[in-house]
């Protein structure tokens, strides 16, 4: 092969970035397009400095705009190459209209967002406004919560959205700075397990084989274009999540890093729970320990895989907790959360009629902190030990001002 | 769990040494992590950087920290910034100034009652990299004061960290923690 393999520690210290960066590389991806934005910056430029030292054989693409960046990304991914790309915010919004691009035209291409607030006012920390922008585009979205799962995660990407029964594109999420700009320990896959596992790009309807002329991106009207997003929809509701748990699997076997397609986090005897994305997680995870050893049984669960949403695996996930907190990082502006709404459908028809309450956090970055967390737990517990919500449905965490509360 | 704060100006060096320290210890088989605060980012802008290093996988990824220590590599920021803010009653500081300990207690009164050490991290950078940057020397002075690692197994590990640049500046970088080491009071 025309590269240079790269010699890995087991454990390197990686940010979120730089560990996305060198799933890439491994990957092999054919092609990157990109525009740089913060925080993502660093992964498409970390690509671009392996292409140019001869780690990977492939092309990264210069270009004018976010819109541009995804437009070169669809056309290398319908020539038959195996591509990715990475942006934040304002650009993952510029790029919103060639997402469904992308996915429509059944593109497994790889999107690396490092989650930033939107603007205005103008932030470049981290919330999860523009995840939840692309929640409709029809991509797979996968969430990471520390460098080691943005790592791990761009492998499973690959695996997953190439696949023949696939074919759709899929984004991996990470915080922006919490995750992103943080170094920890990142266990590595040597080169040669990581494409492995990932495996030789197979193009499918690729336009590059000239046996067999194909059309993309086509006109349909009302004739087809239902049919067309209705066989989308469908495989994206029966067909993914299997497909996920399986490279998961496959995953386990070959690194012992265990994912799930919903995490749980001493949920077994839970009586209280958070439910949120994102590094977030991990610190609840951290301040659920502790209030358990104050007597108050405490757990969290985490949306490994945000699209397809995973509706049964999540009322099984809460089934015979008392008292749900629901976290969204995004101004909901002007309704519930989007993650609570969720929540609320996946609960609806189940047994579980747990007490379901939504809190909005740390928008444009403002900090999640261990003590917000421990007041949350304990209002959940007099949730449960009232029988009732005994607070507004939707609360503010960590803003200024008068406290806020609707619903 | 061991907590670091580093108070330092944008383009000082700062996220650097925070992962460089990070790398480090790392390599133990200790887990870490480093990160920073950026805000706007423009270079000489005051900003702080922050390690963890325990001995589990650390999940708390609150930016809100009560440091084991403080590290001020920019002699200004003592008066411009509160370095004692949030701190604990044992955190330790080690502060960058070309002021004895004493004289720099004396003129900023939030020091009072605190553990602090100084060394010239400025002026040991200059002399021996040729630039200001503190960033190496401060982990020289904190190897001292800590007395986490050996100096000489630091050094070693820094060397593979700053592997990529030229044999004159990393050489550069081992004299100034050296200096640190044994400069620092």
């Amino acid at each position: 092969m025309a590269f240079d393999k790269m010699e890995l520690k087991d454990v390197e210290v990686w940010d979120g970035n730089y560990a996305a960066a060198q799933a890439l590389r491994q990957a092999q991806v054919d092609v990157v397009a990109a525009y740089p934005i913060t925080p993502s910056t660093p992964i498409v430029e970390g690509y671009a400095k392996f292409t140019a030292d001869g780690y990977v054989e492939g092309e990264f693409v210069m270009v004018e705009s976010e819109h541009a960046a995804m437009s070169a990304c669809i056309g290398a991914a319908a020539a038959g190459g195996r591509v990715a790309t990475a942006t934040s915010s304002q650009g993952y919004a510029l790029m919103v209209e060639t997402l469904y691009q992308a996915s429509g035209m059944r593109l497994p291409i790889v999107l690396n967002v490092v989650n930033r607030a939107l603007a205005a006012p103008l932030n470049v920390n981290g919330d999860h406004s523009d995840m939840y922008l692309g929640r409709d585009s029809g991509w797979i979205q996968l969430d990471a919560f520390s460098p080691q799962e943005a790592y791990d995660l761009n492998l499973i990407a690959f695996k997953v959205c190439e696949d023949h029964e696939i074919r759709l594109p899929c984004m991996v999420h990470q915080d922006g700075f919490m995750t992103s700009h943080t170094a920890q320990g990142v266990n590595t896959l040597s080169d040669d397990a990581a494409y492995g596992f990932v495996g030789e790009y197979k193009p499918m309807n690729d336009m590059l084989d000239f046996e067999h002329p194909v059309t993309h991106g086509v006109q349909t009207e009302e004739d087809w274009h239902f049919e067309h997003k209705a066989r989308q929809h469908n495989d994206l509701m029966t067909k993914v999540i299997p497909k996920i748990q399986a490279a998961f699997n496959d995953f386990e076997k070959l690194s012992g890093r265990k994912y799930n397609i919903v995490e749980r986090y001493d949920m077994d005897d839970a009586d209280v729970c958070v439910v949120c994305m994102g590094t977030s997680v991990e610190t609840a995870r951290e301040v659920a320990l502790e209030m358990r050893a104050k007597g108050i049984k405490a757990g969290v669960v985490g949306l490994r895989v945000i699209r397809p949403f995973p509706f049964f695996e999540i009322a099984e996930a809460l089934r015979g907790v008392k008292s749900i907190a629901v976290l969204d990082r995004s101004s909901p502006n002007g309704a519930a959360g989007m993650l609570f709404n969720e929540i609320a459908g996946a609960l609806y028809n189940a047994d579980t009629k747990a007490l379901l309450s939504g809190y909005i956090y740390g928008l444009g970055g403002r900090d999640l902190t261990k003590k917000h967390l421990v007041d949350l737990f304990n209002e959940l517990q007099a949730n449960a030990d009232a029988g009732k919500v005994t607070t507004k449905l939707q609360q503010f965490i960590g803003v200024r001002g008068p406290k806020l509360a609707y619903l | 769990m061991l907590e670091i704060r580093w108070h330092s100006r944008a383009g000082q060096g700062a996220v650097t040494g925070a992962k460089g320290l990070a790398d480090v210890i790392s390599t133990t088989g200790k887990q870490v992590q480093a990160f920073a605060f950026y805000g706007s980012a423009k270079r000489g802008a005051a900003m702080t950087a922050y390690n963890r290093v325990d001995d589990k996988v650390i999940m708390n990824h609150e930016k809100y920290m009560e440091p084991d220590y403080v590290f001020v590599i920019d002699p200004a920021l003592v008066f411009t910034s509160d370095v004692t803010v949030n701190h604990k009653e044992n955190t330790k500081y080690i502060i960058t100034t070309h002021m004895s300990t004493d004289e720099l207690v004396k003129v900023q009164p939030k020091l009072v009652g605190k553990e602090i050490y100084t060394v010239d991290c400025i002026t040991i950078a200059n002399e021996t990299i040729g630039r200001p940057i503190p960033n190496t020397p401060m982990l020289g002075a904190f190897m001292k004061i800590s007395g986490m690692y050996d100096i000489e197994f630091f050094k070693e590990s820094m060397k593979r960290v700053l592997g990529k640049l030229p044999q004159k500046i990393i050489d550069a970088n081992m004299f100034a923690i050296q200096r640190a080491y044994d400069e620092v009071k």
